[in-house]
């Protein structure tokens, strides 16, 4: 036994990265060959019989992204407060999602959501809308994920970005277009167990070194474990104001804006077209409800924990490095330096560190992205977790990037091939249609991971809005108002996904201005991010406007209405 | 019959998701926004109750309110028949 323990802590940091990015990578292509996808409906919605669990398991994998796992603890570690935007944005969204949107898509019982855009507003237009909405919000976010990877490969086996992006991309190919929906929804499961593990361990590893409690959401509100008996948000929120940041408990943004990004964020994760699609697999009315509880039940572990990870690492880093002499730092630090993703300037010669709020006087940049990757190493943690947290993130990334894939992939070959270009098409011809346009997405995915157009980062993050100022009122009025017509939501999706591009291009990308527009120029002193929100009424003003002045649809229409919203036995409730 | 008893089941249904989606606003942008400053004077353990609203309790909150939806349905499809 002795014998092991030490093996086991001589095989360093970078071997064990290969062994444990090896084990689960084997795994991933081995669910691949085994869930292979036979026709359309494997491919674009899993064969229509994934239980709830596994429903769940996936969607989890799913949503639970790069950012998610590498960079949502580390925004928050610099946010504070204002980090619950995305803790709340990214979680809210789920009750919408099974209250008011999974039963009906999966009742209505299609294969994508431009599927159910086309059919409810009964237009060619309508569709062709969806499927730009559907491809713009999937473009922006996958590109986001391939980068993911090719940080964690490059960080941790030493490979440079771009090839970590191309191994990437042969994975997610190979399960992705060898199995769709199918061979993707069990891979997920898979990397659900993966991504919880590597995010939990080291999570409780460093509760208990910190505050004494194994579990990190209670060691959060606990006193900290040096004899002190200071709370630790306590301990922090006065090293944040000793340093001169804002207080951690408090932050920074407005109020408006804290509401409306959280607003934004959240009626996007229900408008995001990779998640709604989940809810199409299950067999049930009633399993697409419960298997977004258990989404939602499965996210939460890992977002309840995230803000303590912050709060852990955030203390932690701020004592290793404040006001200590540069020679000394660890050695975690000078690695971490040589990728730039920490860069130490010593402005006033003392040789010393000073990381303080004051910009001028500010010599350590930190990059929020490394916070949970380097976390194991602030806090000495076993090289083997260490490890395990760059096979975390790569299941979150792949997961996320191959279940977008493959939004990306129906949109061409079920929305635009066989629904509008060529509707004569076999099942077969469907298929490999449905294959070719996997290469094709993966091979742009690709594109834009290698060569990422420098506004990606900030692009990302308004997909949400993007999702929440188009699909989401919609598909909500599409359920919930009958006489909702297709001039009114053509019309509000246009003028929801316009207005969300041109306030992102005039406010956060600076395009129509020599200089990026100063904060007090927002409207209504929302940002960028939080303009979804805004969208999303204008949406809702425009789609019910026009359609009152625009004649009802068909009776035809109305009864689909009638008959997604009732779980079975609808088809006699509307003929008798 | 069977179209009143559509009717009366979507009522039942919109009744349900709007008390659900009041305790949803009600927690996260009640109490980890809006009333935060004032909740934030009330202190259990080492949490700030505004900050724990907004950074745990609500998301503990919309699991269980998604669940008790889940319940709801269920008992609700089996009194009209739409159970699958």
């Amino acid at each position: 036994m002795t014998n092991r323990i030490l093996l086991m802590s001589d095989i360093d940091v970078q071997t064990w990265t290969y062994i444990l990015v090896g084990i689960t990578f084997t795994l991933y292509i081995g669910i691949a060959i085994w869930s292979r996808a036979g026709s359309t409906k494997d491919f674009y919605v899993a064969g229509g019989g994934v239980s709830p669990l596994a429903n769940g398991m996936a969607t989890a994998a799913d949503w639970m992204s790069a950012a998610s796992f590498i960079s949502m603890a580390g925004i928050i570690s610099f946010a504070g407060y204002d980090g619950a935007v995305y803790l709340m944005g990214w979680t809210g969204g789920y009750v919408l999602l099974a209250l008011l949107l999974a039963p009906y898509l999966r009742k209505f019982g299609k294969f994508t959501v431009p599927d159910f855009i086309g059919d409810r507003y009964y237009s060619k237009t309508a569709r062709i809308v969806a499927v730009f909405c559907a491809l713009l919000v999937s473009f922006t976010y996958v590109a986001g994920q391939m980068r993911g990877v090719g940080i964690v490969f490059s960080r941790f086996l030493e490979v440079d970005i771009n090839t970590g992006v191309i191994i990437g991309m042969l994975i997610v190919l190979f399960y992705a277009v060898l199995g769709g929906m199918k061979g993707i929804t069990y891979t997920q499961v898979a990397q659900y167990c993966v991504l919880i593990f590597a995010f939990m361990v080291p999570a409780i590893f460093i509760s208990i070194q910190m505050t004494g409690n194994p579990i990190p959401q209670l060691g959060f509100g606990a006193e900290l474990n040096d004899g002190s008996g200071t709370y630790l948000l306590d301990k922090l929120d006065g090293l944040s104001t000793e340093l001169g940041f804002a207080e951690y408990t408090e932050g920074s943004k407005s109020m408006i804006d804290v509401f409306a990004i959280t607003f934004a964020l959240m009626v996007g994760t229900a408008g995001l077209p990779h998640v709604i699609v989940r809810f199409f697999t299950v067999k049930r009315v009633k399993d697409a409800r419960k298997s977004a509880g258990i989404a939602l039940l499965l996210i939460v572990i890992l977002y309840t924990t995230a803000p303590a990870v912050a709060a852990f690492a955030r203390t932690n880093m701020i004592e290793t490095v404040s006001n200590q002499p540069y020679a000394n730092v660890p050695e975690w630090f000078k690695k971490w330096e040589a990728t730039e993703l920490i860069k130490f300037n010593d402005k006033n010669s003392d040789g010393l560190i000073s990381y303080v709020g004051d910009e001028s006087k500010n010599e350590l940049i930190v990059d929020r992205d490394i916070m949970v990757l380097a976390n194991p190493e602030i806090a000495k943690l076993p090289n083997w977790v260490i490890a395990l947290v760059a096979a975390g993130g790569l299941a979150a990334a792949l997961s996320t990037a191959a279940g977008l894939l493959l939004v990306i992939s129906s949109s061409v070959s079920h929305d635009l091939i066989k629904k509008i270009i060529k509707p004569s098409i076999s099942e077969k011809g469907e298929l490999i249609a449905a294959r070719l346009s996997a290469v094709g997405a993966v091979c742009v995915a690709g594109y834009f991971g290698i060569n990422p157009p420098g506004f990606v980062a900030a692009v990302v993050a308004l997909a949400f809005g993007l999702a929440a100022a188009s699909f989401f009122p919609a598909i909500i009025l599409g359920i919930f108002y009958k006489r909702m017509n297709k001039e009114g939501a053509i019309a509000g999706m246009l003028v929801g996904i316009f207005s969300m591009l041109l306030y992102m291009m005039k406010y956060k990308l600076g395009w129509f201005d020599d200089v990026l527009p100063h904060k007090s120029e927002w409207w209504f002193g929302i940002s960028p991010e939080g303009f979804g929100t805004i969208a999303m009424m204008l949406n809702f003003i425009v789609s019910i406007t026009i359609t009152k002045f625009t004649k009802a649809p068909p009776k035809s229409v109305q009864d689909i209405v009638d008959h997604i919203r009732i779980p079975s036995g609808a088809d006699d409730a509307v003929q008798h | 019959m069977k179209i009143i008893n559509a009717k009366s089941y979507w009522r039942t249904n919109i009744k349900y998701v709007l008390i659900l989606l009041a305790v949803w606003f009600a927690v996260s942008y009640g109490a980890g926004i809006l009333l935060k400053d004032q909740l934030n004077t009330i202190k259990i353990g080492g949490f700030k109750l505004g900050f724990w609203f907004a950074q745990q309790g609500s998301m503990y909150v919309f699991v269980i309110l998604i669940f008790v939806y889940v319940r709801l349905m269920n008992q609700l499809d089996k009194k009209y028949g739409y159970d699958e």
